[in-house]
């Protein structure tokens, strides 16, 4: 039992530790001078603080009326809007160029409006709101859905119209979770590669973010793909302590305690 | 009140309810009606009922001269326009507001052009007259049980509600707080003169709060009079487990 627990340990942390170990420091800081670093970190935040910003305004309040719907259909779209967590992003990349690329269903549409989004950093943000959004959606609606119905009663009884109802009592209430959702869509969205190289491409400083760079240098320098990915696993953990601590200092308001 | 009539609330509805349909038909005006009945047989589902949190199939609900629910005539005002006060078990104190912002926010709810400064003030009032403005900074988890079941009804008459419906007022306080509670909402009800609808199982609570009962069994109003006709002829077992022989003193059990 210890020793298949153990097998599996060592298979998790050991390629951390080559990532970190290998090449050594030199060959690392050499690596992020590399002239695709800068214009990828720069296009990843950039693109991934927007795709963020659209996902939690959009999903938000498509979120509390999933939670809120007693219609049937609301479950079935709950279900739906969860596919894009489990198919691969190559199929999402697909999917939005067959949707949005020139030749694609609106993208006729869009080019007579004067707008081709592929192939651009608005297709960066897009691929990455398509597979980032779920997991916000997700964790939105379960917030909404735990919250207390007595209180949610009270505060209608007490004259409180729809939308005080939201942002008075429901959003406050549920916004330590809706956070964690919005870190790990964001997390998501950082990590993005498939969608985004089908359907917005890899030139360097236009629509090549860090997982892509990642994979470009990989061809150049093992050693600035090691760089590069060292960065966002610096974000990634600097994302698990945020939502470590921020879920410690939650935890007593969500039950209060029985003096 | 400043109405020459007196304030009713008058309910007779027919509505699903799991494995039986819940069906009763009541009239409350200014004495407290206390709904007394099993586990499951739809108390708070009436009470929902009547907030307009659930949708009866058939039926009628009027307070005073307002339709609050007419099926034949498809009127369903939302619970946020029926100027019901509903007090849950656990009172329902929103968590992220002190205890005088719940009242704020009760305040805000009815009376939009008012500044926060003013509202605070009133909030203020309503906290004085129900003797805890020294807890009006505190938040819900740091007040005890009775503590927020003034700050939980002080919020709801901000609300300047036409009824008042408590759902087991006394159940989640420990013996000691149930006592001082019962003597609180006892003086509040009868000085509101409010129609009240209280869901109990405690026979106390019925004694102290109410001056009716209503019996329901299985969704069905079985019977609904004065608290000592209840009591000489219970109309369930359940009933009679509530209020036992030995709490009848000088009543003899009379045939029906």
């Amino acid at each position: 039992m210890v020793g298949l627990g153990g097998c599996l340990l060592l298979f998790l942390v050991l390629p951390f530790v080559a990532l970190i170990l290998d090449g050594g420091p030199e060959a690392i800081w050499r690596g992020l001078g590399c002239s695709l670093t800068w214009p990828a970190l720069r296009l990843s935040l950039g693109t991934t603080l927007i795709s963020v910003v659209l996902v939690v305004v959009g999903g938000t309040p498509l979120a509390w009326w999933l939670a809120r719907s007693r219609w049937r259909s609301a479950r079935w779209l709950e279900i739906l809007l969860q596919l894009p967590v489990v198919i691969p992003p190559a199929v999402g990349g697909i999917a939005l160029l067959l949707a949005f690329g020139r030749r694609g269903l609106f993208g006729g549409t869009l080019e007579r409006l004067g707008w081709t989004p592929a192939f651009s950093v608005v297709a960066v943000i897009m691929a990455q709101v398509f597979v980032s959004a779920p997991f916000y959606l997700q964790a939105a609606v379960q917030a909404f859905g735990r919250l207390d119905p007595n209180l949610l009663a009270v505060a209608r009884s007490l004259g409180a119209s729809p939308p005080r109802l939201f942002s008075r009592v429901a959003l406050p209430l549920a916004r330590p979770w809706l956070i964690g959702g919005a870190a790990m869509s964001w997390a998501r969205a950082l990590g993005e590669f498939g969608a985004t190289l089908m359907f917005a491409g890899n030139m360097t400083g236009k629509t090549q973010t860090l997982p892509l760079a990642i994979y470009t240098a990989l061809e150049l320098d093992i050693h600035t793909a090691q760089a590069l990915s060292l960065l966002l696993v610096v974000f990634a953990f600097a994302l698990l302590l945020f939502l470590r601590r921020f879920n410690r200092g939650v935890e007593p308001t969500r039950q209060p305690a029985t003096p | 009140m400043t109405d020459n009539c007196a304030p009713r609330l008058c309910i007779a509805v027919q509505a699903a309810l799991g494995p039986f349909s819940l069906q009763a038909s009541l009239e409350v005006g200014a004495e407290p009606l206390a709904l007394v009945g099993p586990n499951g047989s739809g108390k708070t589902s009436l009470l929902l009922t009547i907030l307009g949190l659930r949708k009866p199939g058939q039926g009628r609900i009027v307070l005073s001269d307002e339709v609050l629910f007419d099926a034949d005539l498809a009127i369903d005002r939302p619970t946020e326009e029926r100027h019901l006060a509903y007090l849950p078990q656990d009172f329902g104190l929103f968590p992220h507001l002190t205890a005088i912002e719940n009242v704020a926010f009760a305040l805000a709810c009815r009376s939009k052009r008012v500044s926060t400064k003013q509202r605070r003030d009133q909030a203020m009032t309503w906290l004085d007259r129900f003797g805890i403005g020294n807890l009006a900074e505190r938040n819900p988890s740091r007040l005890s049980g009775g503590e927020r079941q003034r700050v939980a009804l002080a919020r709801a008459l901000a609300s300047s509600p036409k009824a008042l419906l408590l759902d087991e007022p006394t159940a989640s306080l420990d013996v000691e707080a149930r006592v001082e509670v019962r003597a609180f909402l006892a003086e509040s009800i009868r000085s509101l003169g409010l129609p009240t609808i209280l869901v109990t199982h405690d026979a106390m609570d019925v004694e102290a709060l109410a001056s009716r009962v209503a019996v329901l069994e299985k969704g069905q109003l079985v019977a609904c009079g004065l608290l000592s006709d209840i009591r000489k002829t219970p109309p369930t077992s359940f009933a009679s487990r509530l209020f036992p022989a030995s709490t009848r003193p000088g009543h003899d059990r009379q045939p029906l």
